[in-house]
């Protein structure tokens, strides 16, 4: 992960939540994205487009850390982001008050009341997440984003398997969190209405032989 | 780290087969091993401590490759991946929830599993306290293990290949001192090996299983 950089990273007073630069991101070896630079300021949305397979799965997974860039560097703040993928890490054996109180727990957070409003999950609180829908579960994947109180949510298809009212509910929630300073990186095909910058990988897309081969997968 | 082992711990409770499961197994190898070599007393009380060793590491061993592999499958890892739990004491926490649900019930049952084997009497108190030494190093070596082929389908049975060679000091120091109290004689030195390598391995094993487990994530 790059360094510390709460405050200005380019010289501007914006306050700056994650800043990206010259970044190359690839996955199993093979290049994927090359040349991509660009800043998240508090309180902003950024969404990313592309086609299928066009790296931004791999580029939220490097800005959260998972994988390491290519080339290039991201800055973003020690222990601020939130990464919310595909798979929601629900255990079905667990309620779904349980499965929220064990990731606030692990993220050092208490009180879970907020992210079950924010997601209309309180009827189903004593509920296994077993038992769920797919839409519910994938509400209650989000609703674990509040209860993180990490500043920088990354997201990746956040409305898979949402109906258009639970579409609205998440993108109240995203409203709220960019209200209160935080940031989002969004990988969705769909309007979420939002205010957000849009930022289309297409053009950044990496020659297969534009890298020298790496040994990536030994290091 | 609390909540993540208490998380564990419910999760084996209310899925079955965590308690269970390895008990069950482990019973069944001691029944049937008098079956497979008949029934001279004489025999089984000598074959007793290695029988019971060896069947507390393959039921240890049964449980090891759902350690890591449910939360690889439903997005919990690379969610702790990026929560402020590092990946060392994740694996640690999970290592020590298997033995509190595989070893423990494994340690406390192998006395009435002497029984059966006709395990002479002085030899009880050893059996359980190598037994009590030495499940802890299964854990921690089987959770490297599944650290290392986390992500991979059907690992289980290469996890064993990579496991198993992995616990052959631990078997020989633990089915030593426990076939030496039966014996008659003195355990208390392959007792101090055993010690000794649990301890290597719980200092050691943890960073190793991290250290893995990040390159496996990527």
């Amino acid at each position: 992960m790059g360094g510390f950089c709460a405050l200005s990273c380019s010289g501007s007073d914006i306050v700056m939540e994650l800043s990206v630069t010259d970044l190359a991101v690839g996955r199993g070896g093979i290049p994927l994205l090359a040349g991509l630079s660009f800043g998240l300021a508090r309180g902003r949305a950024l969404v990313l487009r592309g086609p299928n397979g066009s790296g931004k799965t791999t580029l939220l997974r490097t800005v959260a850390g998972l994988q390491l860039p290519m080339a290039g560097r991201v800055e973003v703040g020690e222990d601020s982001v939130a990464y919310a993928a595909h798979a929601d890490g629900l255990k079905a054996a667990l309620s779904v008050a349980e499965n929220l109180r064990f990731w606030a727990a692990v993220f050092g957070q208490s009180g879970i009341d907020a992210a079950l409003r924010a997601f209309d999950l309180e009827p189903l609180a004593e509920r296994r997440a077993g038992q769920l829908s797919a839409g519910q579960k994938r509400r209650l994947g989000l609703a674990r984003l509040v209860v993180t109180g990490r500043p920088l949510w990354v997201l990746d298809e956040p409305t898979v398997s949402l109906d258009a009212a639970s579409v609205a509910q998440f993108g109240a929630a995203v409203r709220a969190h960019l209200g209160h300073g935080g940031a989002a990186l969004i990988a969705t095909h769909i309007d979420l209405g939002l205010e957000a910058d849009v930022l289309d990988v297409t053009p950044y897309r990496a020659a297969a032989d534009a890298m020298a081969a790496t040994d990536e997968a030994f290091l | 780290m609390r909540a993540l082992f208490l998380r564990d711990l419910v999760l084996a409770l209310r899925a079955g087969g965590g308690f269970g499961l390895g008990l069950a197994f482990f019973l069944i190898v001691v029944v049937l091993v008098p079956f497979s070599v008949g029934p001279s007393s004489e025999l089984l009380g000598r074959i007793a401590p290695g029988v019971l060793w060896l069947g507390a590491l393959l039921a240890c061993l049964l449980s090891l490759d759902r350690l890591l592999a449910v939360d690889w499958e439903d997005g919990a890892l690379d969610l702790l991946a990026t929560s402020p739990l590092p990946l060392e004491g994740v694996i640690a926490v999970k290592a020590a929830a298997h033995w509190v649900t595989t070893g423990l019930p494994l340690v406390l049952a192998a006395p009435v599993l002497g029984v059966l084997l006709n395990l002479a009497p002085q030899g009880y108190g050893v059996l359980v306290l190598s037994l009590a030494l030495g499940t802890p190093a299964l854990s921690m070596i089987g959770a490297f293990g599944a650290a290392l082929t986390v992500g991979i389908k059907r690992g289980g049975l290469l996890m064993s290949l990579l496991v198993l060679p992995l616990y052959v000091p631990t078997l020989i120091f633990g089915a030593e001192a426990a076939r030496r109290a039966a014996e008659g004689q003195d355990p208390a030195t392959p007792l101090l090996f055993l010690a000794g390598i649990t301890a290597g391995v719980l200092a050691c094993m943890p960073f190793a299983a991290g250290a893995v487990l990040r390159v496996n994530l990527r």
